[in-house]
């Protein structure tokens, strides 16, 4: 079913109420809609399926970095300076959940103090719920939202430490990197892959001292990697960081908010002149069908009937377990388009 | 839906004290009982805890308050969150609030007001008696 055949009266009174809250602009039908996002509530889907047409308007920007970096800290100061300058914004914060009781403390809100106090960013805070394939999935589509209901600018804060956590960062449309002096961060990059994704490298905690050779270290890294660099990395060149710059800041006093806001700018526009945005944009879809795909043949695989049915059968034609697997995988490629006429055999 | 889906706090801390030991204290034992606990931080005033309340999609409000200022914070909390329809969330207080303000309180829509050095387990168990009951609208 397309986008154009979708009617409202066709929906169950609640996903209907909570529709035309967003479509009114309520911050609470948006919030709802997010918590059956998280929930795995399947009430989610066809609001997502409506909204789908509004969304592409907004900018992604991610955030990453170790732990205590400063992430919170600069988001307050980047999502208040974006208020002001007249765009609407919101903050998707992405914390780990406790392995053990299953629960979470959520601090990001503590940090945004400047953006709560004197502008109307909206926060919303999310735990990994210790899922990471599903993490992705959930803030793809909290994020898709929150681009339907009309904001503008959307960050997307996780913490760079595991790899999913850091692919959610860099799924956004710019990534920006939170590094200290402290504690060896510039290692740890490393190590967590962060210097691969990052457009925009913030050298946070200026205030005390060592920033600006942290800030050339990086560019002695990044500079070997851009040398290193094949001429040709086939279709997923586009999807590498262009021109990744470094910024040193001191978000608990503000300094460097501006700058980093410029940085992000000229890092979009560069990549709308050069089709980067676009791809990435394709790129993030391609691998949202990819978890979606995974996620629904995982379910299909353990769950479905037919299949110990389809075994059954073949085992008594003669067909091995690795001949029937082959075959169905062929069976399920060959309909990877399903607006093309099937491929034969 | 879910089940088992975390049940989710906000504990806010309305007004000018600067103390947040017991906030934090409560916030900790709710995260080890797997509740998703987003913590305000300090100085924050009626509006802005129940905006927060209503962007993160809480089922349970728990403040805070050592200020004195209770009787003029709490009941505007209540008052915002009846205002914006969200009065199906859960809300207790706890901090420094003399028995016969409590009383008050409990009278104006707070489902509880636990008194200083309540045990964090009595306050667990009471949201998770509670917020079965109040599933959201
Ligand atoms: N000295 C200094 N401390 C900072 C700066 N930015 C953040 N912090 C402090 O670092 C700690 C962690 O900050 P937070 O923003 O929560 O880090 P996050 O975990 O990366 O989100 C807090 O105590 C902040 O006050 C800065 O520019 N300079
Ligand atoms: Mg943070």
């Amino acid at each position: 079913m397309t986008a154009g055949q979708l009617r409202p009266e066709t929906l169950p009174e609640d996903t209907r109420r909570i529709l035309e809250g967003i479509e009114e602009g309520r911050r609470g039908a948006l919030a709802r809609a997010i918590t059956w996002i998280e929930n795995g509530d399947p009430r989610a889907a066809p609001l997502l399926d409506f909204l789908q047409p509004r969304t592409g308007q907004a900018w992604r920007t991610g955030i990453t970095g170790p732990p205590g970096a400063g992430k919170s800290t600069l988001v307050d100061g980047l999502t208040r300076y974006w208020s002001e300058q007249g765009r609407k914004t919101a903050l998707l914060a992405v914390d780990p959940s406790s392995p053990f009781s299953g629960g979470a403390l959520l601090g990001d809100r503590v940090r945004l103090d400047r953006a709560l106090e004197q502008t109307d960013v909206f926060v919303r805070s999310m735990a990994n719920r210790g899922s990471l394939g599903g993490l992705a999935l959930a803030t793809g589509a909290a994020a898709d939202l929150l681009d339907a209901f009309g904001f503008e600018e959307i960050v997307l804060e996780t913490v760079g430490v595991g790899q999913a956590e850091v692919d959610i960062a860099a799924a956004a449309d710019v990534t920006v990197v939170v590094l200290t002096p402290a504690s060896g961060d510039g290692v740890q990059a490393m190590k967590a892959g962060l210097m691969e994704v990052g457009d925009v490298f913030v050298v946070n905690k200026a205030d005390e001292g060592g920033a600006e050779r942290l800030a050339a270290e990086l560019e002695q890294m990044l500079a070997l990697r851009q040398a290193q660099r094949e001429p040709d990395e086939g279709p997923d060149r586009q999807l590498v960081p262009e021109n990744p710059r470094i910024l040193v800041a001191s978000a608990r006093e503000g300094r460097g908010i501006e700058a980093l806001a410029g940085a992000i700018e000229e890092t979009r526009r560069e990549g709308m002149a050069s089709g980067r945005v676009p791809a990435l944009r394709e790129q993030r879809a391609l691998m949202r069908v990819r978890r979606l795909l995974a996620e629904g043949l995982r379910a299909a695989i353990w769950e479905n009937r037919r299949l110990r049915r389809g075994v059954r059968k073949a085992l008594a034609r003669g067909e091995g377990p690795d001949a029937f697997a082959r075959r169905l995988l062929q069976a399920i490629f060959n309909r990877l388009d399903p607006d093309e006429p099937e491929e034969p055999a | 839906m879910n089940a088992a889906a975390p049940i989710r706090v906000l504990i806010g801390k309305p007004g000018l004290d600067g103390h947040d030991r017991g906030a934090k204290v409560v916030a900790a034992a709710l995260r080890d009982r797997g509740m998703e606990v987003i913590y305000t931080g300090l100085h924050r005033t009626p509006e802005q805890i129940v905006d927060a309340a209503e962007q993160e999609d809480v089922q349970v409000i728990g403040l805070s308050i050592l200020s004195g200022s209770h009787m003029e914070l709490l009941p505007r909390v209540r008052e915002l969150l009846v205002e914006r329809g969200l009065d199906h969330v859960l809300l207790i207080a706890g901090g420094i609030i003399p028995l016969e303000d409590a009383r008050v309180l409990e009278e104006q829509g707070y489902a509880r007001v636990f008194g200083p050095g309540t045990p964090t387990a009595e306050i667990v168990a009471f949201i998770e008696d509670h917020v079965r009951s109040r599933p959201r609208p």
